[in-house]
């Protein structure tokens, strides 16, 4: 009889499973910005060459979400939202994880080296060094600001986007890199809001454990508050315009409103509405990134100042 | 004797190889037209290959004429 049935848990994933280790939903936020700061930059790339570098930025982005599914495989076990990832389910074993995260990661490098320049390659290297090493492996068992610089690894990808274009780095795309940081605490911190439960199970110090869910609404509204200036200053440099200033500061209106309300309120209130005004703000900053890369790449395309 | 009942552990295993074989073929497109393209460009294509290589040696530029009058004081 164990014949027949040896085979019914053997943990041998399907095509899609390794797919899902390289995270495609954080991806698509890495391609879109990687290539707007891309296309954005005052070189003129091929077109080509432009595609395999977001492809291969991309792909280093996703081999580091694989290095991070495979150390935090224990932690993802205990998340209801992550259960079903590939490693916790069974269907992917950790040692196959590290290594397609470490093959994806040379290849991504060496490839966007020899598409790109080596300036931009060495940078996806540190990036994907940044997230899987400092990240997941220290800063976010360890400190309840683990959002704010893991957020770091996130804000880079712009920044490669525009170093595959230029070879180098200038003021704007250290205020793209600006706008994405600033913006990923609040993002998370509304998230972490109504998810609570799951990240006190997990034992990840996310501040709302560790300081309580008061102390994170006032980060939330300061945090709103200190990115509206990056914001706005990347609308007066070479890549700004008319168009992305006016999105800019509608946005930034709403996004500090969203902090206001957020700040005013009381766990009570939350529950007795189940934190329909934390949800509704942590949709609208997906918008609010979303928007402010549309308008640059928009800005470009019709002239800035 | 041809396998007759498959079992749904040999779906996911070819999901796998036609998967792996996709981005394989698909990589190969890649840096074929990689290639294409930087050749159009111009760019460097030949590097040290094991025996010195003149034309990859910087072209020199033909020196200046002596320099007279300002330049000597």
């Amino acid at each position: 009889m164990t014949d027949i049935h040896a085979y019914d848990n053997a943990p041998e994933a399907e095509f899609g499973d390794y797919v899902a280790l390289l995270k495609p939903r954080v991806m698509s936020l890495v391609v879109f910005t990687a290539f707007v700061g891309l296309i954005i930059a005052p070189v003129d790339v091929h077109p080509f060459i432009a595609f395999c570098s977001v492809l291969f930025i991309a792909l280093g982005g996703g081999a580091s979400g694989a290095l991070n599914m495979w150390y935090d495989a224990d932690i993802d076990a205990v998340m209801r939202r992550t259960q079903g990832r590939p490693i916790p389910a069974g269907r992917v074993t950790g040692g196959e994880a590290l290594a397609i995260g470490l093959v994806l990661s040379g290849i991504a490098v060496m490839m966007l080296g020899l598409a790109a320049n080596w300036f931009a390659a060495a940078f996806l290297a540190f990036t994907i060094f940044f997230y899987a090493v400092i990240y997941t492996m220290w800063l976010k068992r360890w400190t309840p600001q683990n959002i704010v610089i893991g957020g770091a690894a996130g804000s880079f990808p712009p920044m490669i986007g525009w170093a595959c274009a230029t070879g180098g780095i200038s003021i704007e795309s250290l205020l793209m890199f600006a706008l994405i940081f600033f913006w990923t605490p609040p993002h998370f911190w509304a998230l972490a809001l109504f998810m609570k439960e799951d990240y006190h199970k997990a034992g990840v110090p996310m501040l709302t454990v560790t300081h309580g869910r008061a102390a994170t609404r006032r980060h939330i509204f300061a945090y709103t508050l200190v990115l509206a200036p990056f914001s706005i200053w990347l609308g007066l440099t070479s890549v700004g315009g008319p168009i992305y200033l006016g999105v800019s500061i509608v946005l930034n209106l709403l996004f500090i409103l969203g902090g206001w309300r957020i700040l005013r309120r009381g766990e009570d209130a939350a529950t007795a509405d189940q934190y329909a005004v934390e949800k509704r703000v942590f949709k609208f900053s997906l918008s609010y990134l979303f928007l402010h890369f549309l308008a640059l790449l928009v800005q470009h395309w019709i002239g800035g100042w | 004797m041809a396998l007759k009942t498959e079992h749904e552990l040999h779906g996911r295993r070819r999901s796998r190889n036609v998967g792996l074989a996709v981005v394989l073929a698909l990589f190969v497109a890649l840096v074929f037209g990689l290639t294409v393209v930087k050749v159009q460009q111009g760019d460097m294509m030949e590097a040290f290959d094991h025996q010195p290589r003149t034309s990859l040696l910087p072209v020199e530029e033909p020196a200046p004429a002596p320099a007279t009058g300002e330049a000597s004081q």
